[in-house]
């Protein structure tokens, strides 16, 4: 389904990827874990074409969109919805129109399908009794789950998520975590969450990959994950700086 | 030294030179979508309402009182020659010709220009514009097309208005307050005041209007770094736009002099 080859990305001076690969098959899910700042936002949003590389190749479903330019993209794009990290809702509009905005901007112009369409997304996301707020009035769980609702509201084959669960309290993210799980037996889609939650990643992902300085360091299984030894990969999963596996090792 | 004082000229000139190129591929981009790409007719009429429409009072007080104190100076320095009466002629010839435009054109700026910039400038930093691209909705048609055309209409219909009221202004403070003789007023008047000053000013207006929507857009489509950046593309928006119009202007009243000649012939 989704392919990166090699993946190059450098912003300023900064390597952000230095040559990342991946592969992600048909239904699967991946979390892509890693550090702040590792450049995981980055990746995702080399995967939807918001961001062009400077080396490297991205495959969907067997074409590879890194020649292509914005008005060509537009025809990939309809297969991948993505879930931004701060939701990125049209603060301009009301719930419902904001989750009825890519029917729209596919020509739907029937009022009575735009309703059920949308209302059944809400109903999904649990936001029922919702649909006339405007963003500003909505909390932070809400909002993702707005912004969720409109990512899938065209059935796309493929769903990206950036840090699905950042900001919100552990109520919230376990009730989008349990979104996010109920979405993949509902819909069957192909999903890839960036995310540092480990509960997130280990909740919703079939595989996990580490980024690590700008390249995968770890693929495989979230049990395969639970068991390395690596030192990195354990410092991250147990939260210890280097400051305190120094003062451990001392002590 | 001196090196370094060439790199930093060189710099400066090319950063401008990229920045001009990118607001020109900007517009070339949008006439392009304009012809060849989905219209949407709710944005441009919300664009109409909110360019045309919610300017009226700017422009009609810029225009008003622009002729008004126009009328009044060029009175006191005509009247000591004896040519009070051809006040009317130089009030209604010069803002058809250049007040009108001008001053509409930095008032719009101000109002419409700003606001552009800066809505467009949240949208980037929030990711609403990404969110856009990923909705398969290219941001030129959505954003950029809507306000390009709104604006080239709106514009000359709104420097028409300035000029009327200003006109208008400039005959009753003459006539009411200054107490000129209103037949001789409107005689030099309309026998002064060619259909070509009136294009003239028309003309410059929809220039106008393309300058500001495309240098308050480019602004806004490339704003960063949150709140401060939107804050920076915002008034860099107003300024380049006025000192687009104030120096395209010069060069406008050249080429369409040339045109549309000044004066009685």
């Amino acid at each position: 389904m989704i392919a990166v080859h090699g993946l190059v990305k450098r912003i300023g001076t900064q390597d952000i990827l230095r040559g990342v690969d991946l592969d992600v098959a048909r239904g699967e899910t991946l979390a892509i874990i890693g550090r702040s700042g590792g450049g995981k936002s980055v990746l995702l949003k080399h995967l939807v074409g918001l961001m062009k590389p400077n080396a490297g190749e991205i495959w969907i479903e067997g074409q590879n969109i890194i020649p292509m330019n914005e008005r060509q993209l537009a025809m990939i794009r309809p297969k991948i919805g993505i879930l931004f990290q701060g939701a990125a809702l049209f603060d301009s509009m009301t719930v419902e129109e904001n989750i009825a905005f890519p029917l729209r901007e596919a020509g739907e112009r029937d009022p009575k399908v735009l309703r059920e369409k949308v209302h059944q997304m809400l109903e999904v996301m649990e936001l029922q009794g919702e649909e006339k707020k405007m963003p500003v009035n909505l909390s932070g769980g809400m909002k993702k789950r707005v912004g969720l609702a409109r990512a899938i509201v065209r059935r796309p084959s493929c769903i990206l998520y950036d840090e699905p669960t950042s900001g919100l309290d552990p109520v919230v993210s376990d009730s989008i975590n349990r979104l996010i799980r109920r979405l993949q037996q509902r819909f069957g889609v192909t999903s890839i969450a960036v995310t540092h939650d480990m509960k997130n990643a280990f909740h919703v992902a079939d595989r996990v990959a580490y980024l690590h300085e700008g390249r995968v360091y770890f693929h495989g299984t979230p049990r395969e994950l639970e068991k390395t030894n690596d030192a990195i990969i354990q410092d991250f999963l147990l939260g210890r700086s280097e400051e305190q596996r120094a003062s451990g090792e001392k002590l | 030294m001196i090196v370094r004082l060439f790199n930093a000229l060189g710099g400066a000139f090319l950063a401008f030179l990229q920045y001009l190129g990118e607001v020109v591929l900007l517009a070339a981009d949008t006439f392009r979508s304009i012809f060849t790409h989905k219209f949407r007719w709710k944005l441009f009429f919300n664009q109409i309402v909110e360019i045309g429409l919610l300017s009226q009072v700017v422009v009609v007080i810029t225009g008003g009182f622009t002729g008004a104190v126009f009328s009044a100076q060029t009175f006191f320095q005509f009247n000591k020659l004896g040519m009070g009466s051809a006040t009317g002629a130089v009030v209604s010839v010069a803002i058809c010709r250049e007040l009108g435009p001008v001053l509409t054109a930095l008032m719009v700026a101000g109002r419409v220009g700003a606001a552009m910039s800066a809505e467009i400038g949240t949208m980037k930093v929030t990711e609403q514009i990404d969110a856009l691209r990923a909705l398969a909705v290219y941001p030129t048609d959505y954003l950029v097309v809507p306000r390009a055309l709104a604006m080239m209409i709106s514009m000359p219909l709104l420097v028409a208005e300035c000029i009327a009221v200003g006109i208008a202004a400039g005959y009753f403070i003459a006539i009411f307050l200054l107490e000129i003789n209103g037949t001789y007023y409107m005689a030099n008047m309309v026998r002064w005041t060619r259909n070509r000053d009136i294009i003239m000013g028309l003309s410059k207006a929809f220039c106008f209007g393309i300058l500001i929507v495309f240098i308050s857009c480019h602004k806004g489509l490339t704003a960063r770094e949150g709140a401060v950046g939107v804050g920076r593309a915002t008034t860099e928006a107003v300024v380049n736009s006025s000192l687009a119009v104030l120096i395209c202007n010069f060069f406008l009243t050249m080429l369409l002099n040339i045109i549309y000649p000044a004066g009685y012939q």
